[in-house]
């Protein structure tokens, strides 16, 4: 937070806004005029159900994917019409943690940070050698995994990997998207305060897509809630919460309330009324 | 937060789908993957230009459409050049014109089944693996890990495949017929018996450099369409190992229809120039 002449606390700058965006994939309409804005520093977690559009949104924020309408302006520019250099320029300005780690198997856990660095002449050999030495400290893997191609790895260290390669270049802004999936509690845990030492020693702006509700507790300081849009009305919003994460619990939407304590029971009955049957 | 109005989105989405939607979706889908294929084309034309690959990533892909390519290539090539000998000898010699296969079985080999068979061998081995290697790096979101990372996937993984297959069809081709050759030779003059001196007196006199030139001139547009075809098919692949089989089968399926297509397309081409240029000879490609 700032302070403005007054005095008074002043919230700080938009850096990601969409605007009103909607995307469908053949028939299928999965984000449908959303807005949401996301301020420079904080650590947003959007949750919601599988199929909710969350991984969509985060590929539509670095133009991996092009909304079906609206707008999505990054610092000021428009995402949706940015294209050559411009866009690569944008995309640099952010890592993502792909919930796969997407880790190129054709290259060493060292190419692999290293990827970005030497695509784009950031540095000569020497110095890229420590940037990867570096980022492979701060995610605590050890020392010799660098010679490793990704298919010889844990799925944790797939995961850390994934956070060195795209911490490497230095983003102003990190997508997460689902960094703890498939993870066992502990190794949870460590990526969890993997991203909350991310976000807190160097101010990263964050976007943390996740199921984990653990993680929201840890690292967000807000969440935003998504709901299929094939499990709501024509009119209603998509957007089911947005606010602090110690505000979830009480919610008056009872949709929010059961996707945080993990109770199935509207979805039970629904399932039990497509058989024929009632609960 | 979202606001509370209906998008024309969401009316078009939830209307019944009829047999003429549907129709119409093929259609569109027909159309949009054409268009598609000519975009991604020129974007690889766009990036040979703009930029050349680093050698690390060429030298692999070299080595596997080049070095790896031979054997099979030149097995393939000498099995044909034995099976033109074995079925030409009997009809011809019931002519009396067993002298004249080595003109019969050099000319088709330079000109049709050397290119051809060089083409079919690296679009079943490269192409295949090409678009599931491809199509597993766009399920597995590597594709989309390129793009965050700011590399056009397109020229990090399309234009070395794409020079690697330009480049190398045409030696690939040239071993093809070289072991083509040296089959039908092997059989015609040593199992079959027919005068050594006469085959290749025949061969010489009948198969000229030109030959030669018009089966390489063809495995340039036969590389290219492996290439782009097959790099496109993995870089649609849908989603899990059905989708990455399927993108496999269609990469060697529809890059074969383009060498038999290119093949015909590229005989009459030749024919009408050669022809223009020497109006009174009879040479066909």
């Amino acid at each position: 937070m700032s302070d403005d002449a007054s005095g008074a606390p002043t919230p700080p700058k938009a850096l990601i806004e969409i605007q009103n965006v909607s995307i469908r994939f053949r028939q299928q309409s999965v984000l449908r005029n959303v807005d949401l804005t996301i301020r420079r520093g904080e650590t947003v977690c959007i949750i919601g159900e599988s199929g909710c559009g969350k991984t969509v949104l985060l590929k539509l924020i670095i133009g991996l994917l092009h909304p079906t309408a609206g707008a999505i302006r990054f610092d000021g520019a428009d995402v949706t019409r940015l294209g050559g250099k411009a866009l690569v320029e944008l995309r640099l300005r952010f890592g993502f943690l792909f919930q796969s780690a997407a880790l190129f198997d054709s290259l060493t856990v060292y190419d692999n940070v290293a990827f970005g660095l030497r695509e784009h002449q950031v540095c000569d050999e020497e110095k890229i050698r420590s940037i990867v030495a570096d980022r492979l400290s701060e995610v605590g893997l050890p020392a010799g995994l660098e010679r490793k191609k990704p298919a010889e790895l844990s799925g944790g260290q797939r995961k850390r990997v994934g956070l060195a390669r795209a911490l490497a270049l230095d983003p102003e802004v990190m997508l997460y998207d689902e960094p703890t999936t498939g993870l066992d509690p502990i190794m949870t845990d460590v990526i969890n305060e993997l991203i909350l030492l991310t976000q807190k020693s160097s101010k990263k702006t964050g976007i943390v897509v996740t199921h984990e509700m653990k993680t929201v507790q840890k690292v967000a300081d807000r969440v935003v809630m998504f709901y299929p849009l094939t499990r709501i009305g024509r009119g209603d919003p998509q957007i089911l919460y947005d606010g602090p994460p110690e505000g979830l619990e009480g919610s008056p939407d009872p949709r929010v309330r059961q996707f945080v304590r993990g109770e199935a029971g509207e979805r039970l009955r629904e399932m039990a009324q497509s058989r024929g049957g009632g609960v | 937060m979202a606001a509370a109005s209906v998008s024309p989105d969401a009316v078009l989405v939830e209307q019944p789908e009829t047999a003429v939607h549907r129709l119409g979706e093929h259609v569109f889908d027909m159309v949009a993957e054409i268009g598609d294929v000519g975009l991604f084309s020129v974007q690889t034309l766009t990036w040979i230009v703009r930029r050349r690959p680093r050698w690390s990533v060429m030298v692999p892909i070299f080595y596997a459409i080049g070095v790896q390519s031979v054997s099979v290539v030149a097995i393939t090539g000498t099995f044909i050049g034995m099976v033109l000998a074995v079925q030409a000898h009997h009809q011809f010699q019931m002519m009396g014109l067993a002298t004249r296969l080595g003109s019969v079985i050099n000319i088709s080999l330079v000109k049709e089944l050397g290119p051809v068979l060089a083409a079919t061998m690296l679009a079943g081995r490269v192409g295949s693996s090409m678009a599931a290697e491809l199509g597993t790096m766009r399920v597995t979101e590597q594709i989309d890990a390129l793009s965050a990372l700011g590399t056009n996937p397109i020229y990090y993984l399309v234009v070395p495949w794409f020079l690697a297959c330009l480049t190398l069809i045409p030696l690939l081709t040239l071993m093809a017929d070289f072991m083509g050759v040296i089959g039908g030779a092997v059989i015609t003059t040593q199992v079959m018996g027919v005068d050594s001196f006469a085959y290749w007196k025949h061969s010489r006199d009948f198969v000229e450099g030109l030959d030669i030139f018009a089966g390489i001139f063809k495995s340039y547009f036969f590389g290219a369409a492996i290439a782009l075809i097959s790099c496109h098919r993995g870089f649609h692949s849908s989603a899990g190992a059905e989708g990455v089989g399927k993108a496999a089968t269609e990469a060697f399926v529809f890059s074969f229809m383009a060498i038999l297509f290119l093949d015909f397309v590229l005989g009459i081409g030749w024919n009408m120039v050669y022809r223009s240029i020497w109006p009174q000879a009879s040479g066909l490609l």
